[in-house]
């Protein structure tokens, strides 16, 4: 029996019967990380020794057992207590944070292994990976082809088994779109229903952990875990978490799926639009009610994304400087600099980050300028308001919203990295989730002819993240897409 | 031409909470560098703010006793700049809407009132702080400070001279005091000011150009640097020139001040709303709580005291100042029903000690009880005033009560006419100038006598008994 390929709850059973070891699979998965870590580059860092040690020292720490031996791999973005955590980024490079977050402090509590850090691209920057001061990661699929991003690496390993568990961080679709390309299950949370205490800021108003797993169930068990109020962070809610194990196996029979228009325009692959449509059939087959909606102001989600996430990220990014942590430009040797502070300051940062974070700062820099603040900023924040409208008026007739994830199946590495405008179009269907806060989850429902998989997106209400999950367990369970494998 | 000065100050004070605004660190002063520091204070990666309630609940308390509006919708936003003593490079202030706005506060200077605006009372945090005196190349961050609640109180250019603004500061310090908020110690830097100051020419409406004073660590410091900074732009203007709007440094040793930054070098701050700390509501009833634990502030302490102890009103309004010292004077006041003589006492003998030593009343070790016993030992005519103003300072130092020290010292006083009569008419054969004096009819020769009984006696002759017999005796001699 292959352990690798085998899903949390399925393990977590033949542990309860003590069929295997978590020793078994550990030497499992790390036996299949090394043969394609140098294939995929889906890790940042990983070192099995330290893995274990640490799962020993951990066992008395352990509350309940709802991970109990199963391996988790951690986006690199997410602070893990003295392990390296570098967002990918040359200007975090040897950072190992003096505490964790509270995800890891809950995972670790439930029993779950902590496997390493999934590579990503710099401080998430990107929909490709390819903006990691590492190396790219490839889609497992089809190796000259991005694993989407920026948890391209979580969702890399995932798929080609490398990990039974993922954490990724989304803020703009950087769970979903690379879920959707790597044929894995990606959910975004509710703004608020995981803790951010930890998570290394992209845009603070919109950045969420989450799970990404190889099926729904999985993705219910891990979004139980990691979920609830945290003290620590002011904008986590204290909303109670439901049973979504439980909750995902009702029927959908009844449930009212509304299908925008706008995400079916111009842009969108003749496949992907054909799969997505299927979908739709399927789950009227399934006895939900399936009808179309307008969501108005979709068109202008990307702009209002890029002047709040940048502005937000220009600030978030200012405190690597070179002063206490992380990279710092060596001094000139002669002679010295009139102003030494500002020097340190520009050649750390020239040196520190790389292009996309560059431009992303300096975007993000020029909303927030005196003069320009009104007419970018705060109007981006007006428009992000009716967005939000959009979605709180869908939501008083349907129980959740179903659209593709990405307009396309994974592109060619190379393909958009010289183009910004086309990369960011790239998440024109998962940003505006973001915008609204709601949650949102792909799961595959589909290949194009090119063997490549195809992503589902379903959306819902605020803190409803169990009725999506229902929605698309049925759907998964009706199909067979999330039982496909690439061959490696 | 005659010019007006129009000044406006932004004061900086450290509210007195056990943790930081944003974290859960200590905020006790004087602890090892870099001791009191978390993920957060020092601005780590992925580090989240939580506002101390304890902290929000004192900014409010001093926005109300401002007579202050408190906006509904309390936020915050960040006001972004590099510097290393500010370790995530942006400030968690709040910009677009203060929480206490358009307030009053009434200074009293003269017998007149005069009434300050207050534009804003707004929430921030505090930086860490550079040392840059013992490395040569390298400077030192004690990350202590950082994250310490700060609150900004901000006036209208309201202010007409460096005297008033001193006056304004003063008051307000009294009123942070009386509040409990604040330790207001401007050396430790617990309470810190800038200045706004522009001169203009009497009768012109729109506001001259403006500078701002930064470094001003003491109130001596505000108005040495206010006073030379008006001269500055007077000169300027008289001479034709126009003022440069810029930041300047007063710098303590020179007495000037230097330019420290243009309007065209002057930050951008960047302002926009926090995300990690959501905007909330703030009930009126929480409003009205705070409002109940507010004290008897110092204004109507001063009132009080002319009305209810029948001081001056220059008595009253030194001995209200310090919340400590007219807290004292009103236990005393229980004990003792001269209260002009009480107030006489506090103001001219114990606030020579504190301020000597730099201290208030609730360090020094007086018991209230020890003070009046004292001033009735002189009411009775056990002991002089003289012998009493060298007594004092024994009760502090010695913490005993004032019957047992002077019994055992011998300072009782000299009630006894037998011996006195003895005493003066030795004094008055020594000195057969002055009665030659008193007989050409100078009536300053009975006090020089009385002085020379004083200085045999040691002080501890009754004044008023020495002077009725020397000038019986003098009659006598006539």
């Amino acid at each position: 029996m292959d352990l690798t390929c085998l899903t949390a709850h399925k393990l977590l059973e033949l542990l309860d019967n003590k069929e295997i070891t978590v020793e078994e699979i550990l030497d499992a998965l790390f036996e299949r990380i090394e043969r394609l870590q140098p294939k995929l580059s889906a890790f940042a860092s990983f070192d099995k020794k330290e893995a274990i040690s640490r799962w020993q020292k951990n066992k008395e720490r352990i509350k309940d057992k709802r991970l109990f031996g199963i391996p988790i791999l951690i986006k690199d973005n997410i602070c893990v207590k003295d392990e390296l955590t570098t967002c990918a980024s040359r200007i975090l490079k040897d950072f190992k944070p003096p505490y964790n977050a509270t995800v890891i402090d809950r995972l670790e509590a439930s029993g779950a292994i902590l496997l390493g850090k999934a590579n990503m691209d710099e401080f998430a920057f990107g929909s490709s990976t390819e903006s990691s001061a590492y190396y790219i990661t490839r889609n497992p699929w089809d190796l000259d082809r991005v694993p989407g991003g920026s948890s391209g690496g979580s969702a890399c390993a995932v798929a080609s088994h490398q990990t039974i568990l993922a954490l990724g961080s989304d803020t703009g679709g950087s769970i979903r779109q690379p879920a959707s390309f790597c044929g894995a299950v990606g959910l975004k949370p509710t703004y608020g229903r995981v803790s951010r205490y930890g998570l290394i800021a992209f845009a603070s108003s919109l950045d969420q952990i989450g799970p990404i797993t190889k099926d729904v169930e999985d993705a219910a068990i891990l979004l139980s875990v990691i979920s609830g109020y945290d003290p620590k962070d002011s904008t986590s809610a204290q909303i109670p978490v439901p049973d979504y194990r439980k909750i995902i196996k009702e029927p959908v029979k009844g449930m009212k799926i509304g299908i925008p228009k706008e995400y079916f325009q111009e842009g969108i692959d003749k496949e992907v639009e054909l799969s997505i449509k299927e979908a739709i059939n399927k789950f009227k087959d399934l006895g939900a009610i399936c009808e179309e909606i307008s969501l108005p102001h979709t068109e202008y989600a990307v702009s209002v994304y890029y002047l709040v996430a940048t502005a937000e990220a220009s600030s978030n990014l200012a405190r690597y400087d070179g002063v206490q942590y992380g990279y710092r430009a060596p001094s000139p040797s002669a002679p010295q600099p009139p102003s030494p502070l500002l020097d340190m300051y520009k050649r750390t940062r020239a040196e520190g980050f790389g292009a996309e974070a560059k431009r992303r700062i300096l975007l993000g820099t020029f909303a927030l300028s005196s003069g320009y603040y009104d007419a970018y900023y705060l109007r981006a924040l007006k428009v992000r308001t009716l967005i939000k409208q959009d979605f709180d008026e869908a939501f008083e007739r349907f129980d959740c919203i179903l659209t593709p994830t990405s307009p396309t199946a994974a592109f060619k590495i190379g393909e958009k990295i010289e183009d910004p405008l086309t990369m960011y179009l790239s998440d024109i269907f998962t940003i505006s989730v973001n915008l609204a806060g709601i949650p949102g989850v792909s799961i595959p429902c589909g290949f194009t002819k090119e063997k490549l998989p195809i992503g589902l997106q379903i959306l819902g209400k605020p803190f409803d993240e169990a009725t999506i999950l229902k929605a698309a367990y049925n759907f998964e369970q009706a199909t067979e897409y999330h039982l496909r494998s690439p061959s490696l | 031409m005659t010019y007006e000065t129009i000044i406006g100050l932004e004061v900086h004070v450290q509210l007195k909470t056990e943790s930081k605004v944003y974290c859960g660190c200590s905020t006790n002063f004087g602890s090892p560098p870099n001791t009191q520091t978390c993920p957060v204070c020092l601005g780590f990666p992925g580090s989240l703010p939580v506002l101390n309630k304890k902290a929000f609940e004192l900014a409010c308390k001093v926005a109300l006793a401002l007579n202050c509006k408190i906006s509904q919708q309390i936020r915050f936003d960040r006001k972004n700049y590099f510097y290393p003593d500010l370790p995530k490079n942006y400030q968690i202030s709040q910009f677009a809407k203060p929480l206490g706005y358009d307030g009053l506060l009434d200074i009293f200077k003269d017998g007149t009132t005069k009434r300050i605006r207050i534009r804003r009372v707004h929430l921030e945090e505090d930086t860490g702080r550079l040392l840059h005196e013992s490395l040569e190349n390298f400077s030192l961050i004690d990350f202590n400070r950082s994250g310490i609640p700060l609150l900004e109180i901000v006036t209208e250019p309201d202010l007409d001279s460096p005297e008033e603004a001193v006056t304004y500061l003063a008051s307000l310090k009294s009123i942070l005091q009386y509040l409990e908020v604040s330790d207001c110690n401007m050396e430790e830097g617990s309470l810190r000011c800038d200045a706004n100051i522009s001169v203009r020419p009497q009768g012109q409406t729109e506001l001259g150009t403006k500078t701002e004073i930064k470094n001003l660590n003491s109130f001596k410091n505000v108005k040495l640097a206010l006073e030379f900074e008006n001269k500055r732009q007077l000169n300027i203007l008289k001479s034709g020139s126009r003022v440069i709007q810029e930041t300047r440094l007063w710098n303590p040793e020179r007495e000037i001040t230097d330019s420290m930054r243009t309007k065209e070098e002057a930050h951008d701050y960047r302002y926009f709303p926090e995300p990690d700390l959501l905007p909330f509501d703030f009930e009126e009833a929480n409003l009205e709580d705070i409002r109940k634990t507010i004290p008897e502030l110092p204004d109507a302490r001063r009132k009080r005291f002319i009305k209810e102890y029948g001081l001056s009103e220059y008595d009253a309004g030194v001995i209200i100042q310090e919340k400590t010292l007219a807290d004292f004077f009103e236990r005393c006041a229980a004990l003792y029903e001269r209260r002009k003589i009480l107030a006489n006492w506090l103001i001219v003998e114990l606030l020579g000690i504190l301020n000597q030593n730099n201290i208030n009343i609730r360090e020094l070790s007086l018991k209230e009880s020890h003070l009046v016993d004292m001033l009735k030992m002189i009411d009775e005519n056990i002991i002089s005033g003289k012998i009493a103003k060298e007594l004092l300072p024994e009760i502090i130092r010695t913490g005993r009560p004032p019957q047992e020290l002077v019994s055992q010292r011998g300072l009782l006083q000299i009630t006894d006419t037998e011996e006195l009569e003895r005493i003066i008419e030795q004094v008055i054969s020594e000195n057969p100038k002055a009665v030659e004096d008193f007989k050409k009819g100078k009536p300053r020769a009975t006090m020089f006598l009385v002085g020379k009984v004083m200085e045999k006696t040691k002080g501890k002759a009754n004044p008023k008994l020495v002077n009725e017999i020397i000038e019986k005796k003098l009659k006598e001699e006539i």
